[in-house]
């Protein structure tokens, strides 16, 4: 694997290695190399099986860091390429021409983030949320207790207890 | 923001050729719906007649094969060898048409509550509503998530209630034996109250799904 | 002024009563065993009396026209039809029904009328896929007719004639004298297109309740249904009647016109339960090659 990551860094400016476990690393490439690396890797390396395309809020930085993470079926290892866009006017490159499924993830994006992505087959068809009229629900500055409040008619006095804590008064109180 | 042409085709009315070149218009509002609100029919005058019916309905519970949510799996079990729903009058049934008990399995997101909806409409009158675990009393652990709903009965009408996250499916079998108590009482007359508060049923169900791109009465 | 028809009609009525209860009791024992196969214990034996009166007991009906209300209609006369014409038991005077005025030819239309009745009916509903299941089950029980009519043909041909008390007639004095004996290629044609027309196991696939578009039967509901529940159980036994009547020496007298129809009724039961369903492509090529070779044989050799 490390030859794999020494090999891939002397094409593209590899920022960060991440080794998550004995079978999967992480890398962060800029946004302009990403589709670059994952074409690479695809075409010259073996990672030809595309497991997920994933995002994560870094609202504190103003980022959103996504992460496409690519399988070697004949090594069995997993490698993750990271890439961080800004979060005002997210907008990515669309991947749909490496592996078809990836347009179903980039909807979802564009559903869950509002994350665009130009060219992208169907990308403004809801997936799950028809009619959704607010902020992009997974985005963090979205308040959905806040939402739910006000949309479900949520059960007046309902109370919620931390299982841990709460089985453990109920089972051994003693302790 | 949202392109909904592919949905246009099930409610816009247009004009389709036929083979011979001739032209028609399609109205599907007009031509495969109902443009009336649901109606409240009477039980019959007759009371012993009324409760031999009752009993035959109690005895036959053909349920919607609908499954939402986690509970769907704890269905499945329940017309195996070891549970054996059949014995009880306990049926599936494909279509909303021929059923009259829709169980609402778990969590229901906005996207399958319209689902539900119209298949709950669909159904005939006299009809029951069954609803499985937490996620249909109060949220359950989905109380704060932005796209499940909170309350059931908010929606539509419900019959009985069964606790748990998820529950067995012997205590699925203890809601069929209390629906069929509920039933030879005379008190499932739920599709009834569903038709007498229908605007209000109505103005929440629209509260949450934005996009009603479906006719209001869905028979 | 005589009554004599009066009194037919009376006879008439209450054997189609007795024949109603029996196959809803079928009905119901046939759910009995496939559940006990499947080691369950299974619905109560007057199940189908329960469903057919909670299917009347709806409150609400939705039409989509005409044609939609007489679809039901259609299947039912069809199932009446077939009966009226049936002699029950042979030699009987008040259970004969009205087998002197009609004929196998007769009996044969009648089973196709509900068929298409029941397809005029469902094209009028709303459900979109409905023709898909009209088509599948005419295609398939046009091809499941088409040994059944050649074995038809080759009795004509032994018996010269159509009548069904005639043939029944001819086959008294004892098992050697049934067609069975005389004429096995067509029982077998015959039989084997019998399994299709019970709508068991393998060739259910049109009116299967987990097929997505499961045909005609989909937009009925409340009475409609129950209207076509009856026919079910009414033209179960009925056909059952038919195969006890052309191949197995008919019956003088009701014990053993209930065991024979018994043991024809549960021919496709039995063979329902241990083979799985075939698609209508793979169930239309079964009925054209050896059931039909059968009954082209059974012309041939008679």
């Amino acid at each position: 694997m490390q030859e794999i990551i020494e090999r891939i860094s002397k094409v593209f400016s590899v920022e960060e290695v991440v080794q998550q476990n004995n079978h999967q690393w992480f890398i962060t490439v800029p946004k302009k190399q990403a589709l670059e690396s994952v074409t690479y890797l695809r075409d010259r390396e073996g990672f030809v099986h595309f497991v997920l395309l994933s995002c994560a809020d870094w609202i504190e930085s103003g980022k959103f860091q996504l992460t496409y993470l690519l399988n070697h079926p004949v090594k069995k290892i997993d490698l993750g390429i990271r890439v961080f866009i800004d979060r005002e006017n997210a907008e990515m490159e669309s991947a749909h021409y490496l592996w078809e499924q990836i347009a179903t993830y980039q909807r979802e994006l564009y559903e869950m983030f509002g994350i665009n992505f130009p060219n992208s087959p169907r990308l403004t068809d809801p997936l799950l949320l028809e009619g959704w009229d607010n902020i992009p629900p997974m985005r963090r500055d979205f308040d959905t207790l806040k939402y739910v409040e006000k949309t479900y008619f949520p059960t007046p006095g309902r109370k919620s207890n931390d299982p841990g804590t709460y089985m453990k008064e109920k089972l051994y109180p003693n302790e | 923001m949202e392109n909904k042409d592919f949905i246009k085709p099930y409610y816009e009315s247009k004009i389709v050729e036929s083979p011979d070149g001739e032209e028609i218009k399609v109205n599907p509002l007009e031509d495969y719906f109902c443009g009336e609100a649901p109606k409240s029919h009477a039980p019959n005058s007759n009371k012993l007649w009324e409760s031999f019916l009752n009993w035959a309905r109690a005895e036959s519970l053909w349920v919607l094969g609908f499954g939402t949510g986690c509970g769907s799996m704890e269905i499945l079990p329940l017309m195996t060898p070891r549970f054996d729903a059949y014995r009880f009058g306990v049926q599936m049934r494909p279509t909303p048409r021929q059923s009259n008990v829709i169980i609402i399995s778990g969590y229901l997101s906005v996207k399958t509550l319209k689902r539900a909806i119209r298949s709950y409409e669909q159904m005939q009158n006299p009809k029951y509503v069954m609803a499985l675990g937490s996620c249909t009393i109060n949220g359950g652990m989905y109380y704060d998530s932005y796209n499940t709903i909170n309350r059931l009965d908010h929606y539509m009408p419900v019959d009985v209630y069964i606790t748990g996250c998820m529950p067995r499916p012997e205590a699925l079998l203890a809601g069929f034996e209390e629906m069929k108590r509920l039933i030879k009482a005379g008190k499932g007359e739920k599709a009834n109250e569903y038709a007498e508060n229908f605007e209000w049923y109505k103005a929440n169900q629209k509260k949450i799904i934005k996009d009603w791109n479906m006719p209001d009465y869905n028979w | 002024m005589s009554f004599d028809w009066l009194i037919k009609i009376g006879y008439v009525l209450l054997g189609l009563f007795i024949v109603l209860n029996y196959g809803l009791l079928q009905y119901g024992v046939i759910r009995r065993i496939s559940a006990r196969i499947g080691k369950r214990i299974g619905v109560k034996v007057y199940q189908p009396y329960i469903d057919l009166i909670k299917n009347y007991s709806f409150r609400s009906q939705i039409t989509h026209g005409v044609m939609f209300y007489l679809g039901p209609v259609f299947r039912l006369s069809g199932g009446v039809g077939v009966f009226l014409f049936m002699p029950l038991i042979f030699g009987s005077e008040h259970f004969s029904n009205y087998s002197f005025s009609g004929d196998l030819i007769l009996i044969l239309y009648f089973l196709f009328f509900g068929m298409l009745g029941m397809a005029l009916g469902a094209g009028e509903g709303g459900h979109p896929y409905s023709f898909i299941g009209i088509s599948r089950g005419l295609s398939q029980f046009t091809t499941i007719e088409l040994p059944f009519t050649l074995a038809v043909i080759s009795l004509a041909i032994q018996y010269h004639t159509f009548s069904i008390t005639d043939i029944v007639a001819a086959q008294q004095g004892g098992i050697m004298h049934w067609t069975l004996m005389t004429n096995p290629l067509a029982t077998a044609a015959a039989m084997l297109s019998f399994l299709g027309m019970m709508g068991n196991s393998p060739f259910n696939v049109v009116i299967a309740p987990q097929e997505n578009p499961i045909g005609p039967p989909t937009e009925y509901h409340s009475t409609f249904l129950a209207v076509l529940q009856t026919n079910r159980a009414i033209l179960g036994p009925v056909e059952a009647i038919l195969m006890v009547n052309l191949f197995f020496g008919g019956a003088t007298n009701w014990v053993s016109l209930i065991i024979k129809s018994f043991l024809v009724f549960f021919w496709p039961v039995f063979v329902g339960i241990v083979f799985p369903r075939f698609r209508v492509d793979q169930s239309i090529p079964w009925f054209l090659k050896l059931p039909f070779v059968l009954g082209i044989l059974a012309i041939f050799l008679i």
